[in-house]
């Protein structure tokens, strides 16, 4: 017997929401928060602990804190709150009943389980192997579980939002094709299905190593696989934010892409070569080829960079269009100057675009060259960049459009609006600072993972410039202040979603009018967001070469 | 807008404009060059990963390592009184890597080249020789096989980079580069 589906229609967007699909996303998207709350604070231990005077923790307690940090924050929030997003944009977006909501119940079950097993293992002392859990180190065997239960629920999430595009193309709740932003979040779960079935091959013997079933697994060819899962993954959260760009330029603007064809483009050249890049991690290691590391670091001749590039300039060109269709049309900026800075969806938004990349891409690009990797494997630099792609970019898109998602779904008013002001800059900018100056100090050879920059008890001496303990110290500052904004973003959004003003589903307020007369039939200019990809790419150029100069300053290797 | 379906069916065929055109190509060219960067560098460059690897067994390591000390020790250093050894140029140098220390400290002369050999006995390492900045994974089962020639001169620390357990911070080792004789 099959209910009939409830639909209720959004007061304030017009959305016709499924009753199921809200529960479900609801119920992700708090795991989510309360998941990054728990991560947040393993990152304050952690990076309290590397600001030189202070060297918070003990050893065994910071590599623990660090496992858990690397796990709770990349792999459980960022998941979890994908799961919302692609129950947001297939269900909500299309106007359809979400497929088999007792499956995407299951999956939340199971992932909630995994987590809580991995959690439980890690904290308990015995699995701070990393999240990267590198053979021969080897953790407790729940630890392997916990990730293949929580991989298990993530891929029945990912079948859940298939299914419901097929539903709603069989009951044509939308005419044409999927929105773009809908698009989005398909690319990203086509790359999540690669991503767990990589996972699977790798996790499930490394599991049956850890019990003694397999003597031995090589510790190369784990590698080889687990980065198939790791990096790919790192690109659904990619796919995910920029699809959480487009939606909030549609939803505050009502921008339309400039063209749907070249977005899509850029998105496609993601699951054609996004997969292969898990030789970034692989570029100085011994017993793999030159020719395969090229190839495959460079995603296939930097096409997905091209993808990335495309997005870097489609997604600030819709705003500016828009922007100017409006009227703010004075000069080169005054779209952006008179943009609404001081709402948490969009500075959050323009924050998390403009410092992915600046910060994570064009670092990223240039560590991935097999050669410069020499100098930064395994440094300080690395996790530098990567909060610069998955904090900065990934985590603050999620926060802005969750400012969004509460007056939505959860009908509340934002508490503390003042704060919520402040908040994307607090967390954007610390965060921004923190990955620049951890980067400054991996050029400087400070190694990451690492609990003694000054090596007390080590068999010799050695030690790191000033400039090393300098920077760490920004690093520890600057990250302090991040997490002052990470923690203020969840307090407000719990307080809202219990205290919040509820607001009352009147008459649906118009959705902001689609600014459609440009596209097609005639393309308005976007002059500014040219010069702003210009200087980008200026500053790209420069950066990649300053640090050939700086690789051809070091020792010979061949 | 991005949250609705296109608003012309046939989305394929609209036009696009030339500004995106012109990024698009630019990113393009961008790409290639950046992709034609890294083979250019294996030609003209003189930093590159050698990729000379070999499977071995940790304890036939072990033996090499053994063999090269008794050759070329020259004195003992640190806490620990790791041997110190001055292997000629041009000859073949095992570095070992175990929880947590490298094995032995290596002499090694300015300006001349030497076939350094990597392993481990046990987990992965990071060998990371600083300030120099190079960083190389090591593996154990793996003889891997980069050729060095140091241009400065100084002692240096090799530090582990790879975390390898509670005593990771302490896995320092050296290096000292001494000008040619
Ligand atoms: C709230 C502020 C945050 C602070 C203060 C912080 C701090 C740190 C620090 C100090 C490290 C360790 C560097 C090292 O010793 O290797 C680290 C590692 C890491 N962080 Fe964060 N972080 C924050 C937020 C985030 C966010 C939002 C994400 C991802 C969504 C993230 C993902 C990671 C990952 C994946 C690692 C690597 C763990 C590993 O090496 O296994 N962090 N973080
Ligand atoms: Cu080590
Ligand atoms: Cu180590």
């Amino acid at each position: 017997m099959v209910a009939k589906p409830v639909f209720r229609t959004c007061g304030l967007t017009g959305l016709k929401i499924h009753d199921d699909a809200e529960k479900l996303i609801k119920a992700n998207a708090v795991i989510a928060i309360v998941v990054l709350a728990i991560g947040g604070l393993m990152g304050l231990l952690v990076v309290l602990t590397r600001w030189p005077s202070v060297h918070l923790l003990p050893a065994d307690l910071f590599y623990l804190a660090l496992t858990a940090h690397g796990i709770d924050i990349l792999i459980v929030w960022c998941i979890f709150f994908e799961v919302a997003l692609m129950y947001f944009a297939s269900a909500i977006l299309l106007g359809s009943r979400i497929a088999a909501p007792k499956m995407g119940w299951v999956a939340f079950g199971l992932m909630v389980l995994g987590a809580a097993i991995t959690n439980w293992k890690v904290l308990e002392g015995n699995s701070s192997v990393m999240m990267t859990s590198y053979v021969p180190m080897q953790a407790d065997p729940l630890f392997y579980v916990g990730l293949i239960l929580f991989a298990v629920g993530a891929l029945i999430a990912c079948f859940i939002f298939l299914g419901t595009l097929v539903i709603a193309k069989e009951e044509k709740t939308y005419e044409g094709s999927i929105p773009l932003v809908t698009f989005g979040a398909l690319v990203a779960c086509i790359i999540a299905v690669y991503t767990i079935a990589s996972g699977a091959i790798i996790l499930i013997p490394t599991f049956l190593w850890s019990i003694g079933l397999i003597s031995h697994i090589d510790p190369l060819m784990y590698k080889v696989v687990w980065w198939g899962m790791g990096h790919s993954s790192q690109q659904i959260n990619v796919a995910a934010h920029i699809a959480v760009w487009y939606a909030i330029a549609a939803i505050l603007f009502g921008a339309k892409p400039l063209s749907e064809k070249v977005s899509r483009m850029a998105y496609l050249t993601y699951v054609f070569f996004l997969q292969i890049a898990s030789a970034h991690h692989l570029l100085v290691e011994p017993g793999l080829s030159s020719s395969y590391k090229i190839f495959n670091t460079s995603y296939g001749m930097y096409l997905a960079v091209l993808g990335s590039m495309i997005h870097g300039l489609t997604v600030p060109g819709c705003i500016e269009a828009a922007q100017r269709k409006k009227g703010f049309n004075k000069g080169l900026f005054e779209w952006l100057r008179k943009a609404p800075w001081g709402n948490p969806v969009f500075s959050g938004m323009f924050l998390s675009l403009i410092m992915f990349g600046f910060l994570g891409g064009i670092s990223g690009v240039t560590m991935g060259v097999e050669q410069i990797n020499i100098m930064i494997h395994n440094t300080i630099y690395v996790p530098g960049h990567f909060h610069g792609t998955v904090a900065v970019g990934t985590t603050l898109a999620f926060m802005a459009i969750t400012y969004f998602l509460v007056p939505a779904l959860w009908q509340r008013e934002i508490v503390m609006p003042g704060l919520a002001k402040l908040q994307p800059y607090l967390f954007g900018l610390g965060m921004g600072v923190f990955s620049l100056f951890m980067m400054g100090a991996g050029t400087l050879g400070v190694s990451r993972r690492h609990w003694d920059m000054a090596f007390s008890d080590a068999p010799h001496a050695f030690s790191y410039p000033p400039a090393a303990y300098l920077m760490m110290g920004i690093v520890g500052i600057s990250g302090v202040i991040a997490v002052v904004g990470g923690a203020l973003f969840v307090v407000i959004i719990v307080a809202s979603v219990l205290f919040g003003k509820p607001i009352k589903a009147s008459a649906p307020a118009p959705a902001p009018s689609p600014v459609a007369s440009y596209g097609s039939e005639q393309h308005a200019a976007v002059p500014g967001t040219f010069v702003l990809a210009l200087l980008f790419l200026t500053m790209f150029v420069l950066y990649y070469f300053v640090n050939w100069k700086y690789l051809a300053s070091t020792w010979l290797m061949s | 807008m991005s949250i609705t379906p296109p608003e012309q069916k046939i989305w394929f065929n609209e036009p696009v404009d030339k500004v995106e055109l012109l990024w698009v190509g630019m990113a393009l060219v961008w790409a290639l060059i950046m992709f034609a960067m890294m083979p250019l560098w294996h030609l003209k460059g003189s930093q590159n990963m050698s990729n000379e690897a070999y499977r071995i067994q940790p304890e036939a390591y072990q033996a090499k390592v053994d063999a090269m000390v008794e050759k070329f020790k020259v004195g003992e250093e640190g806490k620990a009184k790791t041997p110190v050894v001055h292997p000629p140029a041009g000859s073949d140098v095992y570095l070992l890597a175990r929880l947590w220390e490298w094995y032995p400290v290596l002499e090694l002369e300015q300006g001349k080249s030497y076939r350094i050999h990597l392993s481990s006995l046990d987990w992965q390492h990071g060998f990371s020789v600083q300030p120099a900045n190079i960083n190389l994974q090591v593996h154990p089962g793996i003889d891997e096989v980069v050729t060095i020639t140091p241009t400065t001169s100084g002692d240096f620390g090799i530090i582990c980079n790879e975390y390898c357990g509670i005593g990771h911070h302490t896995m320092l080792g050296k290096l000292r580069v001494v000008a040619a004789k």
